[in-house]
């Protein structure tokens, strides 16, 4: 093996190191992000967690006093926004890009660079939505000097400024009217540069989908966790436009005195709500189908069957997405919108169940008539199947719009929608880290331990969001500092719920932290799977694959070891090992140079520049405000124009293949 | 043997935790007790998609078990046969619920369209959010209220909503589901009790700091009572003797609490200034600020002493009130029945 000589073309430096920080702040390999995705969200995921168990301790009595109200506001509202926005998405977006192109047979996806400058928007972002806690102040209201009263959210408060108006930002209370301090604007603004982040994902996926796939990839021989991203990433393109907007428009309120939500000047609060919605119910697709795409792959693994109406699944997939963006007003049954928009939207929501029912219905075909191991991430994946059910048929009763008149605004919805981001959409999510962490770590993760982390999970995830259900019923209505004293057992059930959850998770993080240094070898194919990125070993190499594979079915990997006899049943090919020897071979040592994208600094460089320009719109009143925005700008350009002289590839001398 | 103590101790905590749960009332806000023709037209609507529902739960969640249980990895099993699907399995998932969703929708949206617009002959009320607070109108018997929403019993009652700040939503669940209140826009709600008496309330929709306080509560009088009510709505508060405690309370809510209270016949706060609630007939309400505290002196004098303490976020400031002039408004409030 030669190695090439690079010849280096750009004004700058570029980055070298392989290893260590840099190699990591200048990557712009799809695992290496993916991984920093992964990390990113985990720790977001524990600071929401943290946020629930002080809301849940609070919640432990009806009359306490442990947190303040405006408290009480604040870590409900940042609960919301940061398992939604900076973990749920995030860790679909961490299991994304590391399989995509390994499970399509791709060396890396289409935009590497911009895949870097993703993540790096995503991180500054997070950080931007909680730097409110240092940085909010309380500024006098736009236009509102008639307004007496106490409206200083600053009182009692003990963790600095937090946004307090609901993940939702409903207006006009998360105005600037009733909402003077900027706090709120800290969750706009972050939610805006987020959004930036995940559109260009998005771009960057269905790119890749389209123009990577490995030879004889045909569409319908493509992973189902492989099309739910493709969807996944065009319901993102289509919905962040209109989230991007209605930012744009509350931004605009809250800064520069426009009226677009203030009803005193002809604005409209409920137009917020459609907007809000138009994006907010696609964005629960958004977080539920890469889970969805997950338990496809694992359960077919784990019960040695493939995927029961594969067909059926993809499009069932794709149908709810394309019904998503027809009932968002379902999340506004109660705020006085028209019969005719109740009738229609009532009718639009009851249609969702129906694609929903027929992937559950698949799921259940796969177990049927399997051989069903019960390791871990099947574990994880058959708690995934049973707690959506209950959440997708609580979502049922919501279609029934009178019912919903009840329900809405009651913990029934905290139980309905949390059977189906945790109990879905995260059950999910750890299912897919048991079943991948081989794939980045090359270890096992130890099964005691993670038997034990499910179990607890189900039963605390049972006894904290059951109970919600009845609690709602009777009247504990959401967001609620207070509750009427009777509910009181209740409510420390749940409590004690969380609690065991989070014992649960101290299971995991023990389980990852030893594994991940000691655990079991895990070999190149330790479930013996169906998908191609078991045909490669653990960790991946860092080109992915030194030969592109050549697809001729779909679950390839599975069809190169197997082939099935009279009855249909997999009967190992006599040349299987061989086949797992060359791969393991070939990919260890490869044969000829493989050239990678290189290491870029200008993704990170460019991504630092959104922060600032956010923060000089909030302070946009005073110099240093302006200044920011000038000097985010410049910062983004300069960077740009970087990235615009840098080639992917430094041009390299070809050896000669001997 | 340390397995099965545990065993012991969980079945125990299991025992234990079902007799407190049979112990247990009901909350006031129930959803599941309907008091009122509407209430009950939801019930009803609710229980057989529950059902349903619970069918389909055990259904779904047997057949995995069940799957579990019998298709399980066990030496000498022998590997599954690889079907990959079964179209005519497809489509009878794909159109049975497809039908039982239709029997679900015409029942749904029959309920919808019978419940949004109010009957011919209601009684009308006009409800006014603010944070944290309804106020009440009569129209046709010139009335104005807060806190607590007095309807005449057996007869329905045409709400019609807005909000003077930002949304509220008005949810008394044994009469009907919620409905929100929002600013420059009217909204309806229909509410009736069969029976008099009083009907637990509170406002559904985030609203800010005291949110959670803020109560709906409605009281239901049968037609004699209720006739009796309006008309003692209608008279003015009378005025305290001279040299009374009352009197000097008259003086200081005079001097301090008219900019945003009116008192019928002292003063009248123009209905687009900023306001608090009508305190003309405080002493029928039963209540404090909103609903934030039960009227008792001793609440009221915790409240009057500093608002924001005892509600987050109150907009009626701590005045600075002495204990005299605090003592002498007690006075003069208690006659403002």
């Amino acid at each position: 093996m030669t190695t090439t000589e690079p010849i280096t073309t750009t004004i700058f430096r570029r980055p070298k190191s392989e290893t260590g920080f840099w190699s990591w702040i200048t990557t712009v390999d799809h695992k290496k992000i993916g991984i920093m995705y992964g990390y990113t969200a985990f720790i977001f995921f524990l600071i929401g967690g943290l946020e629930a168990l002080l809301l849940r301790i609070h919640l432990a009595s009806a009359e306490s006093e442990f947190l303040t109200a405006a408290d009480y506001n604040g870590l409900f509202t940042t609960h919301g926004l940061t398992m939604i926005f900076l973990v749920v998405m995030p860790m679909s977006a961490a299991f994304m890009n590391y399989l995509l192109p390994l499970m399509i047979g791709a060396r890396d996806v289409a935009f590497p660079r911009l895949n870097a400058l993703s993540y790096w928007i995503f991180l500054f972002g997070g950080i931007f939505l909680y730097s409110g806690l240092l940085f909010s102040a309380i500024v006098p209201p736009l236009g509102n000097e008639g307004v007496p009263g106490n409206l200083d959210p600053g009182d009692a408060r003990s963790f600095g400024a937090l946004p307090d108006g609901g993940w939702f930002l409903y207006q006009p209370n998360a105005g600037g009217a009733f909402s003077p301090s900027n706090a709120i604007d800290f969750a706009v603004l972050g939610l805006q540069i987020l959004g930036i982040a995940s559109l260009l994902s998005a771009v960057n996926f269905i790119v890749t989908f389209f123009n990577l796939r490995a030879k004889g990839m045909r569409l319908l021989r493509v992973p189902v966790f492989i099309w739910m991203t493709l969807v996944v990433a065009f319901l993102l393109l289509f919905s962040l436009p209109i989230i991007a907007i209605a930012l744009f428009m509350v931004t605009f309120d809250r800064q520069f005195g426009t009226l677009f939500f203030d009803a005193t000047a002809g604005g409209d609060p409920i137009l917020w709500q459609h907007l809000f919605w138009l994006f907010g119910h696609p964005e629960v697709y958004i977080l539920i189908l890469p889970a969805m795409g997950i338990v496809s792959e694992i359960i077919p693994v784990f019960s040695r069957k493939p995927l029961f109406g594969y067909a059926a699944v993809v499009f069932a997939g794709a149908g709810i997405a394309f019904l998503g963006f027809g009932v968002w007003a379902h999340h506004m049954f109660a705020s006085g919108i028209s019969t005719v928009a109740q009738v229609g939207f009532g009718l639009t929501t009851i249609t969702i169940a129906i694609p929903t029912g027929v992937k559950i219905f698949n799921w259940v075909g796969t177990l049927w008539l399997g051989k069903i191991r019960l390791a871990t991430p099947m574990l994880f994946a058959l708690g995934f199947l049973t707690m959506f059910t209950i959440g997708g048929l609580s979502g049922v009763t919501h279609a029934v719009v009178p019912s919903d008149w009840q329900q809405t605004d009651t913990y029934y919805v905290v139980a309905h929608f949390h059977y189906v981001l945790f109990g879905g959409a995260i059950f999910g999510i750890f299912g897919g880290l048991y079943y991948w962490f081989p794939k980045f770590s090359g270890r096992m993760l130890n099964e005691r331990l993670g038997k034990i982390h499910f179990w607890l999970w189900m039963l605390g995830f049972n006894l904290t969001f059951a109970p919600m259900h009845w609690l709602g019923l009777q009247g504990m209505i959401r967001r609620t500092w207070r509750y009427d004293p009777s509910l009181e057992f209740w409510n420390r059930l749940v409590t004690l719920g969380a609690f065991i959850i989070a014992v649960g998770l101290l299971f995991f993080m023990w389980n990852f932290y030893v594994s991940k240094r000691r655990g079991t070898p895990a070999g190149m194919d330790p479930w013996d799977a169906r998908t191609l990125e078991w045909s490669i070993p653990n960790p991946t190499p860092a080109f992915n694959f030194a030969e592109v594979p050549v697809v001729h079915s779909l679950d390839e990997w599975w069809h190169e070891k197997y082939e099935e006899d009279k009855a249909g049943r997999p009967v190992r090919r006599d040349g299987a090992e061989a086949t797992i020897e060359r791969l393991h071979e070939i990919n260890t040592n490869p044969p000829h140079p493989i050239h990678l994208p290189n290491p870029s600094y200008f993704p990170i460089v460019m991504a630092a520049g959104l922060p600032l320009i956010a923060y000089g719109i909030i302070f946009h009143v005073s110099l240093l405000g302006k200044a920011l925005i000038v000097a985010g700008t410049l910062l983004s350009l300069a960077a740009l124009i970087g990235w615009g002289s840098e080639p992917l590839e430094e041009a390299h001398v070809e050896p000669a293949h001997t | 043997m340390a397995f099965r103590r545990l065993l012991l101790l969980g079945a125990l905590a299991v025992v234990l935790a079902g007799c407190s749960v049979i112990g247990i009332p009901d909350s006031p806000l129930n959803s599941l007790d309907p008091e009122g023709p509407f209430a009950q037209r939801i019930d009803s609507l609710f229980w057989p998609v529950f059902w349903v529902a619970t069918a389909i739960f055990v259904l779904v969640e047997g057949a995995v078990l069940v799957a579990a249980l019998l298709f399980r990895d066990r030496p000498g099993r022998k590997e599954p046969r690889q079907i990959h699907g079964n179209n005519k399995l497809e489509i009878l998932w794909t159109v049975i619920p497809a039908v039982i969703l239709a029997g679900v929708a015409v029942p749904t949206v029959r309920g919808i369209i019978d419940l949004t617009t109010c009957g011919a002959g209601a009684y009308p009320v006009e409800i006014i959010g603010h944070q944290w607070w309804f106020e009440y109108r009569y129209p046709e018997d010139n009335v104005e209220t807060a806190t607590v929403l007095v309807i005449p019993a057996g007869r329905e009652v045409c709400a019609t909503m807005t909000s003077a700040d930002v949304l509220h939503n008005y949810w008394v669940p044994q009469l009907n589901g919620k409905r929100y209140l929002v600013p420059g826009q009217e909204t309806t709600l229909r509410l009736q009790a069969d029976e008099p008496g009083d009907y637990r309330g509170q406002c559904a929709e985030f609203c800010g700091l005291a949110h959670s306080l803020m109560r709906a509560d409605v009281r239901a009088l049968s037609e004699d009572d209720f006739a009796a009510w309006i008309e003692s709505q209608q008279r003015p508060a009378a005025e305290p003797a001279e040299g009374t405690p009352a009197a000097a309370g008259l003086e200081v809510f005079v001097n301090r609490c008219t900019q945003c209270h009116t008192i019928d016949p002292v003063n009248i706060v123009p209905a687009d200034a900023f306001n608090g609630p009508n305190l003309t007939h405080f002493m029928n309400r039963g209540w404090i600020a909103g609903g934030a505290l039960v009227y008792t002196p001793e609440n009221l004098e915790r409240w009057l002493a500093n608002p924001p303490e005892v509600k987050p976020g109150s907009f009626m400031p701590d005045l600075g009130l002495t204990q005299e002039e605090i003592d002498a408004l007690i006075a003069y409030v208690e006659t403002l029945q």
